[in-house]
């Protein structure tokens, strides 16, 4: 196995992204608004990690995905994979670079072509990319999905004849086709049963150190990247609000909205489950289309100031490594806030 | 180049879930296809149109030795069959019999179980080939309105929308009282089938354009379109080898739903003078005829039925075919 190396130049290093998708009105659609899907994150991610991105439904996770892929176009900032600048580069330039960067998506049942039988499923990213194969694209494919752990013999079989726990391996399958270095997966179990979430996590855990893969694990909890991420992400409203290494995040977790999604995971231990009480969230997340103002999560946190409503939170380093965007941190040994009160004054 | 994945499968290993029983050589999946034929083979009647579908065909194509061996040529006076002094059929029933199946025309005598027959050929003829121009033009448009959407996709929809609002009766009237002899190197009623053909499939294009459309923006949005995308697809092996294979059933069901409405359109346009001309045989055209003889049940009642029994069958399959494909569409 190996462990992530932090030293080296990041595999992919994300600057200052945003995405906006643009609200038309009417019959000369001109532009009303404008959703703020992703709102000006950064984040590395260095080779062998896994970084987990955790945040509520509609925070802009899967934009971040389709952003770093290239599936969407960012409005502002840059896309760096191995050193190079591919947030402008066009499709017929960036077609090779896709080898070395796939995703898992969501939705098992959407992400795999009913009509094509998985053997054409799998074998599609040899045909497109035209790579040619030792003992052909048949061979490789029935070796990829037994590495996934599916029956070789299921290569002529289609899609719909096998349960979503198979299904998600056969996306699974499709994206190691072509021998990736980065893997994005897009919540890959949360539309699975629970019982096979566990299986299809310590799949992705084994692949990765079969095959050295470095992976971008998007979630909606805490409980399903404990295991598998390096380092975890938390997002509110198109923002990064809190990024450290695992340990950090689980035992001393700083941002309210960490502490608030951290309350809601499960704890197997009853000794460690004492002292620890449900953080219930008031209200809904608010629109992307129209944000709050200076600190996103002002409007739902039990400690919000009035410094919270005017004055934005920067995602400042705390500790070697972990980064807060909060005034008033939890377990923090002093509040950053009463610096940046002081500085205001 | 890349080599294939040879690492030995130990993160297989621990995958009970995964591991599918019945192993044998290659196992056959079942594709949508296939389930969609076991479904239709068990809906009876869908099954019952399909039939009367495929005799149609057959009878349309074998016209020519049916009517020598049933019949008399369709074109054919038989004064013989005529009394006289009434210009009418002579005997009870418009003179049918094993002479004449269904009886004769009133006048001239003419054999309505040939002018039937021969009158299914061009029906058909004219139903199948205008469909199919209309199944062209809308998958064509349809498919590049849905993928590429925007002033695309609007500049297409307003187009359809010019065309479904079109008088088309009024406009195939006008046409058809313009169209000359010869012309494309055809004359008479060959160019005639051929103007009908195109001004049929040229107008009932827009109906099957816009389900593609809409089964093509749906479509766009699945997943593994994004993961084609991802893998540096071009748009042509998008549309061809992701989009495409999951329209032919819609299309496939919606052109067996528009044979008959084109089919019945033809037969409009006979009836009101301007398909085909007489003496070629054609349903629509025979019901014109028959409809000053309303004292000759026969000879309205064939025709009709014919028209009837055809719109029918193909409704009626087509249906079956749309359950077959969609058992969620009840
Ligand atoms: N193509 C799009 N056009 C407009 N808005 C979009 C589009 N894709 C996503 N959004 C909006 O962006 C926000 C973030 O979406 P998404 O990235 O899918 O969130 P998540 O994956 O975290 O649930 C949501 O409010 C969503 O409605
Ligand atoms: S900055 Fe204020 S409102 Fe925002 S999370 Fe921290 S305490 Fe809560
Ligand atoms: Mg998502």
């Amino acid at each position: 196995m190996t462990e992530p190396n932090y030293a080296s130049e990041p595999l992919l290093s994300v600057q200052d992204m945003e995405k906006h998708f643009p609200v038309t009105k009417g019959l000369l659609k001109r532009q009303v608004g404008a959703v703020k899907a992703v709102d000006g994150i950064s984040f590395d991610v260095f080779k062998g990690e896994t970084l987990g991105l955790v945040g509520e439904s509609g925070c802009g996770k899967s934009t971040t995905g389709r952003l770093v892929t290239r599936l969407l176009e960012p409005t502002a900032g840059k896309v760096v994979f191995e050193g190079q600048d591919i947030t402008h580069m066009s499709q017929g330039r960036l077609r090779p670079l896709r080898r070395d960067m796939q995703m898992i998506f969501q939705d098992p049942y959407s992400s795999l072509n009913p009509r094509h039988t998985v053997g054409a499923i799998v074998g599609a990213p040899f045909r497109i990319q035209g790579v040619q194969t030792e003992n052909g694209i048949k061979k490789a494919v029935q070796d990829i999905l037994s590495l996934v752990g599916l029956n070789p013999e299921h290569y002529n079989r289609y899609p719909h004849e096998f349960s979503g726990g198979q299904r998600q391996r056969i996306g699974i399958a499709r994206t190691l086709a072509l021998k990736p270095k980065l893997i994005i997966a897009d919540e890959p179990v949360s539309a699975l049963d629970v019982s096979i979430q566990a299986q299809v996590v310590n799949l992705l855990e084994d692949l990765q150190n079969e095959l050295d893969l470095t992976y971008v694990v998007i979630a909606h909890d805490l409980s399903v990247v404990r295991h598998i991420s390096d380092r975890v992400a938390v997002m509110y409203l198109g923002k990064i609000v809190e990024i450290a290494d695992r340990k950090r995040l689980y035992s001393s977790p700083m941002h309210p909205y960490t502490n608030a999604l951290l309350s809601a995971v499960p704890v197997p231990d009853p000794k460690a489950r004492k002292g620890r009480e449900r953080i219930r969230l008031a209200g809904d997340v608010p629109s992307p289309l129209n944000p709050p103002p200076a600190c996103r999560f002002h409007t739902r946190c039990w400690k919000a100031q009035e410094i919270c409503k005017t004055v934005e939170p920067p995602l400042g380093e705390v500790a070697s490594g972990h980064r807060v965007a909060c005034h008033f941190p939890e377990n923090a040994v002093e509040t950053p806030a009463a610096t940046a009160a002081a500085e205001q004054s | 180049m890349t080599a294939p994945l040879d690492v030995p499968g130990s993160a297989a290993e621990a995958q009970p879930e995964s591991v599918l029983a019945g192993a044998g050589k290659d196992i056959q999946g079942r594709s949508l296809t296939r389930i969609a034929w076991m479904r239709l083979r068990r809906d009876k009647v869908a099954l019952g149109g399909g039939v009367v579908v495929v005799l149609l065909i057959l009878v349309a194509i074998f016209s020519g030795p049916i009517i020598s061996v049933f019949g008399h040529d369709p074109l054919e006076f038989h004064q013989e069959a005529i009394d006289q002094s009434t210009l009418l059929p002579q005997g009870s029933f418009g003179n049918m019999g094993s002479e004449y199946l269904l009886g004769v025309e009133p006048v001239n005598g003419r054999d309505i179980f040939s002018r039937i027959v021969a009158g299914a050929w061009i029906s058909l003829l004219i139903g199948f080939l205008a469909t199919l121009v209309s199944v062209v033009i809308g998958t064509v448009l349809g498919v590049v309105a849905g993928y590429f959407g925007g002033w695309v996709d609007q500049v297409i929809g307003r187009i359809m929308d010019v065309f479904l609002a079109f008088p088309l009766l009024v406009f195939a009237i006008a046409l058809a009282g313009v169209v000359p002899d010869k012309g494309f190197g055809l004359e008479g009623n060959g160019l005639r089938i051929a103007m009908l053909i195109f001004i049929i499939g040229f107008f009932s294009w827009p109906s099957i354009g816009r389900i593609v459309r809409g089964q093509t923006l749906s479509l766009r949005e699945r997943e593994f379109v994004d993961a084609a995308r991802s893998l540096g697809a071009r748009h042509g092996y998008i549309l061809f080898r992701e989009v495409l294979p999951n329209l032919l059933a819609p299309i496939l069901v919606y052109a067996t739903l528009l044979i008959p409405t084109n089919i019945l359109f033809e037969a409009s346009l006979s009836f009101l003078g301007v398909g085909i001309n007489p003496p070629t045989p054609t349903w629509g055209g025979m019901l014109s005829e028959a409809v000053r003889f309303y004292t000759l049940p026969h000879f309205v009642l064939f025709p009709g039925l014919a028209i009837f029994i055809t719109v029918l069958a193909f409704n009626l399959f087509g249906d079956g075919l749309r359950d077959a494909f969609d058992p969620r569409a009840h």
